[in-house]
């Protein structure tokens, strides 16, 4: 059984953040506007997040493009009290908003705070809705959501493979965010599979987790020069 | 002595308050009523709109509610664990303050638990709990703790009151077939009297263990995440202690008012807010130095993390809240409960308040500041209440004291059967206790009798 995870190669991204764009718009995630940016309540499946090191006049400051980590051992999944956010046996953590009560406990117990809460029904500039993608659920107001490494990609992707009679290739599933990625920054696959690119990468001497320390075994995992 | 004439008189007071009904009451009803109202109101427009109204945001996914969750369900601890403990006890000043306390647990989880309902974003799948309910989570640890809880002290609540509603039934004209219904065809007889002592003797041994798991399992919803000053292996005891400690404070302040309201002078007397305000020194001092265990262990380990959320505590936004907490929970009570001259009724119902007030800034302070520092220090939130909430919380506490002026109306708030019982037995009874306690004398212990009249009665007593 494959266990999907991604590399994220620090040392080429150029933090253009097509990715996070590239994001919102294939999971149908509702367009932000200034109040909600200014209250924190933008709903991110991956973001930019801003990395300083060193003081001013040494200042080296990264974008770290993070989605969900996808835990081996994840902590929200633990916490819920009706199994709304569950992880599948291909190792990606989901969340099924129709059964979600919005308790947020989730939330509140994700270390790496990558989980979004609906605050409001969710809305789009006018004209925008005939954009959305057919293949993902529009949430809707009092759910959490996340991302799901484009989950509904690999169920496509299955059906494609079984549809034309061969096993699901290396290059048949891949996130909206990797398949953007203009520098060639992100690579997604199999981690089980010690051939395949991204379980050669987790191996190299640049690669690093985020709060590895916690013991939740991320699959994403990072590379930079000097960590 | 002529027990008679005093029962009658303990039922004449007694039962004023549910026979009269002056405007003072009506005017009171009405402005909660008024307060209650505004909050439906308030929740109508966050069911309508989302929890957008509120001033969460992302990090802070919890504030206002989930803190009067755990104040509330904290609150609740002060009747039926204290009435049980001192029933068990045979601590025979617990009779006039049992009641006022039992009831303050029942009405007050309600709100515990309405609390969680507000903070759903989605509080229309609440079935979902039963129907895909997992053991795995903390909160589903709270929903069976706190039901057991809920209908244990209710039941707590009502067995004893059973002999005061037939005696309303015989001698009130007023809602005659309510406490018919409600009194189950008590008749007094000796059956009656042994099967209620036995229920009231397990339920008030049952009824512990549940309260203290309680609110153990409230601070597992925290201590079981990792996130900073949340995983914390003290928070359990802390939790109870606190818990504890703001129930005797809000059954300190209720009792005034009974007793204030109502003329009970001579049922709620000094002794009774002497021992309580003893008891309520007792738990300033264990909270202060649970408080004390847990930011000390903070602070001396100085993980980055945990430091970052230690200081948003001490000296950052959560200052004001921090230290407020600690005049209100400990400078003010220390004070106060430890000096015998201010430890009056109008001291220690002063002391009380600054308790509930501190105890509400106490679960405030746990639960906001972690999330607003989380372990990945990207997002930093800031959280400014909205007009829903403080609408919510004065909401909340309305709807609390509404009821239970509601329940004095219909049920005597001190228990007239056991006053009667006391004047009846327990003096005797005490006697008798205190001399098990004493050496044998001489003459016993040689097979003599040379005690008096007065002590073979009281031994014959004893082994009755």
């Amino acid at each position: 059984m494959a266990k999907w995870g991604m590399v994220i190669d620090l040392d080429k991204c150029s933090a253009c953040q097509a990715c996070v764009v590239a994001c919102q718009a294939e999971n149908n995630i509702p367009n932000s506007n200034p109040e909600s940016a200014a209250k924190g309540r933008n709903i991110h499946w991956l973001e930019m997040i801003p990395f300083i090191e060193e003081e001013y006049p040494n200042t080296q400051m990264k974008l770290v493009p993070r989605p969900c980590m996808h835990c081996e051992h994840p902590p929200c999944i633990k916490v819920c009290p009706v199994g709304a956010t569950q992880i599948s046996s291909e190792g990606i953590v989901g969340q099924i908003n129709a059964r979600c009560i919005g308790c947020r406990y989730c939330t509140a117990a994700c270390p790496y705070t990558v989980k979004s809460f609906n605050w409001f029904k969710p809305q789009w500039a006018k004209g925008m809705e005939r954009a959305l993608n057919p293949d993902v659920t529009v949430r809707y107001n009092g759910v959490v959501e996340k991302c799901t490494f484009c989950h509904h990609r690999l169920q496509k992707a299955k059906d494609k493979a079984r549809y034309e009679g061969r096993e699901l290739g290396p290059d048949d599933y891949i996130p909206a965010c990797v398949q953007t990625c203009p520098s060639e920054a992100m690579y997604f696959g199999d981690l089980d599979n010690p051939k395949s690119k991204v379980a050669i990468l987790a191996r190299s001497r640049r690669a690093f987790q985020l709060l590895e320390d916690l013991g939740t075994h991320p699959k994403v995992i990072y590379l930079n020069e000097g960590v | 002595m002529d027990l008679s004439k005093a029962f009658e008189h303990d039922e004449k007071i007694l039962l004023k308050p549910i026979q009269e009904a002056n405007r003072n009451f009506y005017i009171t009803v009405g402005l909660l009523s008024l307060i209650v109202g505004w909050g439906f109101y308030a929740y109508f427009q966050q069911f309508q709109n989302g929890l957008g109204v509120t001033g969460l945001n992302r990090p802070v996914y919890w504030g206002f509610y989930i803190t009067n969750f755990v104040f509330f369900i904290g609150i609740s601890h002060a009747g039926t664990l204290i009435s049980a403990i001192l029933r068990i006890a045979q601590a025979e000043w617990r009779r006039a303050i049992t009641r006022s306390a039992e009831v303050i647990t029942v009405m007050v989880i309600l709100f515990g638990v309405a609390s969680i309902l507000m903070d759903l974003g989605r509080p229309d799948r609440i079935i979902n709990i039963i129907k895909f309910g997992r053991f795995q989570s903390p909160l589903l640890w709270d929903v069976t703790s706190i039901t057991i809880y809920l209908t244990g002290s209710t039941v707590y609540l009502y067995l004893p009151l059973i002999p005061d509603i037939a005696i309303m039934r015989d001698k009130t004209k007023k809602r005659k077939w309510l406490y018919t219904v409600l009194a189950l065809g008590w008749e007094g007889t000796p059956k009656q009297w042994h099967r209620l002592e036995l229920a009231i003797s397990v339920m008030a041994i049952l009824v512990i263990p549940v309260a203290v798991s309680v609110h153990t399992v409230v601070s597992f919803v925290f201590a079981m995440t990792v996130q900073p000053m949340w995983h914390s292996a003290i928070f359990g005891p802390y939790f109870v202690v606190g818990a504890i400690y703001s129930g005797i404070a809000a059954l300190i302040v209720a009792m005034a008012l009974i007793r204030w309201v109502y003329k009970l002078d001579d049922y709620l007397k000094d002794i009774h807010f002497t021992n309580l305000g003893i008891l309520l020194f007792v738990f300033t001092l264990l909270w202060t130095y649970f408080t004390f265990a847990e930011y000390l262990t903070t602070f001396y380990g100085a993980e980055p993390t945990h430091m970052a959320v230690f200081w948003s505590k001490f000296n950052g936004e959560y200052k004001y809240e921090f230290w407020g907490m600690v005049v209100c929970c400990l400078v003010i009570p220390g004070i106060i409960l430890s000096n015998r001259k201010l430890r009056t009724i109008k001291g220690s119902v002063f002391a009380s308040l600054a308790i509930t007030v501190g105890m509400w800034l106490e679960r405030f302070i746990i639960v906001v500041p972690t999330l607003a520092n989380p372990r990945l220090p990207y997002e930093r939130g800031v959280y400014h209440p909205t007009w829903v909430e403080l609408s919510l919380l004065a909401g909340c506490f309305a709807f609390f004291i509404l009821l239970y002026v509601l329940f004095t109306k219909f049920f005597p708030i001190v228990s007239i059967w056991e006053i009667a019982e006391g004047r009846k037995h327990a003096v005797a009874e005490v006697a008798g206790r205190v001399k098990t306690y004493l050496p044998d004398t001489y003459g016993e212990m040689h097979g003599v009798v040379v005690s008096g009249q007065e002590e073979k009665t009281i031994l014959k007593d004893i082994q009755q």
